[in-house]
């Protein structure tokens, strides 16, 4: 077959997804990017070219720059706290023992249940009053007495990206506990014969196996994790004190309660910017794992 | 190969069905206005359906598709849904939306559609919910400010026998009640950081007569702007207000209130019903409603204006409808009829003992306090200025902050919005 024919028949296969991909992502992109120039107003007259000011705006903000700080610590801690629950659980799962099958479904579950389904359920448990978690922890006497979660500005941020975390971290075992059944069995064997004992067998072959995909799946939680609005907008709406504004809670408020369109837009790219970043690291990360 | 003619021959049956309906001659029968109202306070969503029944069988030919979303979420709909050009017919709004909504064409201006008789009859403050520049956007519909509403029980085991009359007697009071063990935090409010909390400075604002704009400029800062949130903090640190507060909504401030842990609670005109509901309250029969209090030498009561009013989106093809549809549930003998959730617009149904009957107190209560309901600014920006002042707000309430440090700082922002 000559090359350029199948060239042809190529980009016309292609052709519609192209389409579909331009219609709903390129397009956006463009019209998001040009608004960012703009001192558009939802609903507001024509909009006039602006150049950089909304970017000089959202660079001088305060707020914007708290809630950067804020959005990082959100990331950092939900990613972190998924990576270690996700690995250890991963490693229990992959054990032998009665009704594992059953426990396998059971561990999934939380992933299975909608962000704001979930985002509600835990605002029910975490209320100051009459909330479950209260009572747990009265009852086995780890604290004295109700006290406020999400109420507190000091721990709210925290409580909440523990919540993303309880919700996310199945997906992060099951890759790592597929990654956990292509290890040989043979290298523990051999492990052992050397004398290595649990923590050096998990050091030397189990964390080696693990580590391109669990590098996968962290980049991809970072990335969204780092885009984080749903899961704030039922529990918090960014209160208390601003304690859980968040990046994307920003970019919200611009758009839709202020009308604010061109500020909101200058926010949404710095922001996609800084995902691309986190975007970068997850494709070399699937390049590594590719080669290995 | 059989199973995919059969489902060859289903789709094209399908296909050929729903052709035979697009080609039926259109009825009227077709008409649909889309609403939207709001999930908490004020009517019940079975109200609002039931109203809608009403209207409905009243007008054939005119269907009403209704959408009930919380509060918090209203504003961000009625905008979206506007910006993007096919929204509602009509829309529930709040009174600090009025002039952003009028000012972008997202309400369409109503003023020759509501009828002059209706001007003498309908209360100042109910028409000042709808009005920007002069012209009106709709009909009020939730005539509402914040009530002080008191467990008669408490105050009565704590020797008195009447609600206080003033912001101090009310934090003496408290204290009082505190000191005899009678509930742990006797004062409940709002204060999440949303627009309720913003309502319940408000009538503080009011109370302590200050001003949140002068000439334009932030003005809430000094004076009674200041004491009001003085006020606030004072109350925290002295115990007397329930700490949690500051993450409540009016729901959270209702079940709290219900529940019999407070003595004292803001809230609006819908909790006296519910906390007289024996399936929802526990304190059914102590439930005593007063005005909110005023201060010595300022104010002899305080009243937020917590208004709402229903007008026809801007984009909606169906003006004529839409407006029937908004003048009935509006009407008197409507507002009459619904009267335990939320009370009428209408001066007259003050008087009509049918309306009082069962919460006498609750209309003694309205006929004080809404002549003197005190506005949040009726500002295009309104939002920003709202953001910002939670933000201050709940700074004070929560951190070293000062009251004064929180709000000038506050000002310096404000004075920035366009």
């Amino acid at each position: 077959m000559r090359r350029d024919g199948s060239s042809f028949e190529t980009w016309l296969l292609l052709g519609p997804a192209l389409l579909v991909l331009a219609a709903i992502t390129l397009y956006p992109l463009v019209r998001t990017l040009w608004t960012s120039f703009t001192d558009a107003q939802l609903g507001g007259g024509p909009a006039s070219f602006v150049g950089l000011d909304n970017y000089l705006f959202a660079l001088k903000d305060p707020g914007f720059r708290a809630a950067l700080l804020r959005t990082l610590y959100f990331t950092l801690l939900s990613v972190g706290l998924e990576a270690l629950i996700g690995v250890g659980t991963a490693l229990l799962l992959q054990e032998r023992f009665p009704g594992r099958t059953f426990v396998r479904v059971l561990v999934i579950l939380p992933w299975a249940v909608p962000n704001i389904v979930n985002a509600l359920m835990w605002r029910l448990i975490l209320n100051p009053e009459f909330g479950s978690f209260n009572a747990l922890l009265l009852q086995t006497g780890i604290i004295g007495q109700y006290r406020s979660w999400l109420g507190d500005p000091a721990i709210a941020l925290s409580m909440v990206a523990i919540v993303d975390a309880w919700k996310n971290f199945p997906l992060v075992a099951f890759i790592v506990l597929a990654a956990l059944q292509s290890v040989p069995t043979d290298l523990y064997e051999a492990a052992r014969l050397d004398g290595a004992g649990p923590m050096a067998r998990f050091l030397n072959v189990t964390l080696p196996h693990i580590l391109p995909s669990l590098l996968v799946i962290l980049a991809l939680r970072a990335i969204e994790a780092f885009r984080v609005f749903d899961i704030v907008y039922v529990m918090t709406r960014g209160g208390p004190a601003d304690a859980t504004k968040t990046v994307s809670f920003l970019v919200y408020q611009q758009y839709f309660s202020f009308l604010d369109a061109g500020t909101g837009a200058a926010y949404a790219v710095v922001i996609a910017l800084l995902s691309s970043i986190l975007i970068l690291a997850h494709l070399r990360a699937m390049r590594r794992e590719g080669s290995h | 190969m059989r199973e995919v003619k059969t489902s060859l021959r289903c789709g094209l049956g399908a296909f050929l069905l729903t052709s035979l309906v697009g080609l039926a001659p259109a009825r009227a029968a077709d008409l649909t206005l889309n609403a939207i109202f709001m999930q908490q306070a004020a009517y019940s969503e079975d109200d609002v359906r039931s109203m809608t029944r009403d209207f409905e069988a009243g007008h054939p030919g005119v269907k009403v598709a209704l959408e009930f979303v919380p509060y918090e979420a209203l504003h961000d709909k009625i905008v979206t849904a506007a910006a993007a050009g096919n929204g509602y017919d009509v829309a529930l709004f709040d009174v600090v939306w009025t002039a952003e909504f009028a000012q972008r064409h997202f309400l369409k201006d109503e003023t020759a559609a509501i009828p002059a008789a209706d001007t003498a009859a309908v209360f100042d403050g109910a028409w000042s919910t709808v009005t920007y520049d002069g012209k009106r956007y709709g009909m009020p519909w939730i005539l509402d400010t914040k009530y002080l509403f008191y467990n008669k029980d408490l105050l009565r085991q704590a020797g008195f026998d009447h609600p206080p009359a003033t912001w101090s007697e009310l934090a003496s009071q408290a204290k009082a009640i505190k000191a005899k063990g009678l509930v742990q935090y006797p004062i409940v409010w709002s204060w999440s950081q949303a627009e309720a909390a913003i309502c319940d400075y408000t009538t503080l604002v009011a109370a302590y007569g200050g001003d949140f704009l002068k000439a334009g400029k932030p003005d809430f800062q000094n004076g009674g702007g200041l004491e009001a949130l003085e006020y606030m903090k004072g109350s925290l640190k002295d115990g007397i207000t329930n700490p949690n507060s500051r993450e409540y909504l009016e729901e959270d401030v209702r079940k709290v209130f219900s529940n019999g842990d407070a003595a004292f609670a803001l809230n609006w005109t819908y909790m006296y019903a519910m906390a007289n509901d024996p399936k929802e309250s526990k304190v059914v029969g102590k439930v005593g409603v007063a005005p909110a209090p005023g201060v010595a030498g300022k104010s002899s009561v305080s009243a937020v204006n917590g208004s709402m009013g229903l007008g026809v989106a801007g984009s909606s093809a169906h003006d004529k409808e839409a407006f029937a549809y908004i003048a009935y549930l509006t009407s008197k003998a409507v507002q009459d009829k619904y009267a335990k959730l939320s009370l009428p617009i209408w001066k007259a149904s003050y008087d009509d003992p049918a309306v009082a009957k069962g919460q006498e107190e609750l209309i003694a209560a309205a006929k004080v306090a809404l002549p003197v309901m005190f506005p949040r600014p009726m500002i295009p920006s309104y939002q920003r200025l709202s953001t910002t002042l939670q933000s201050a707000i709940q700074s004070a309430l929560f951190t070293d902050t000062t009251p004064k440090d929180a709000l000038e700082d506050a000002a310096a922002q404000a004075a920035r919005i366009r």
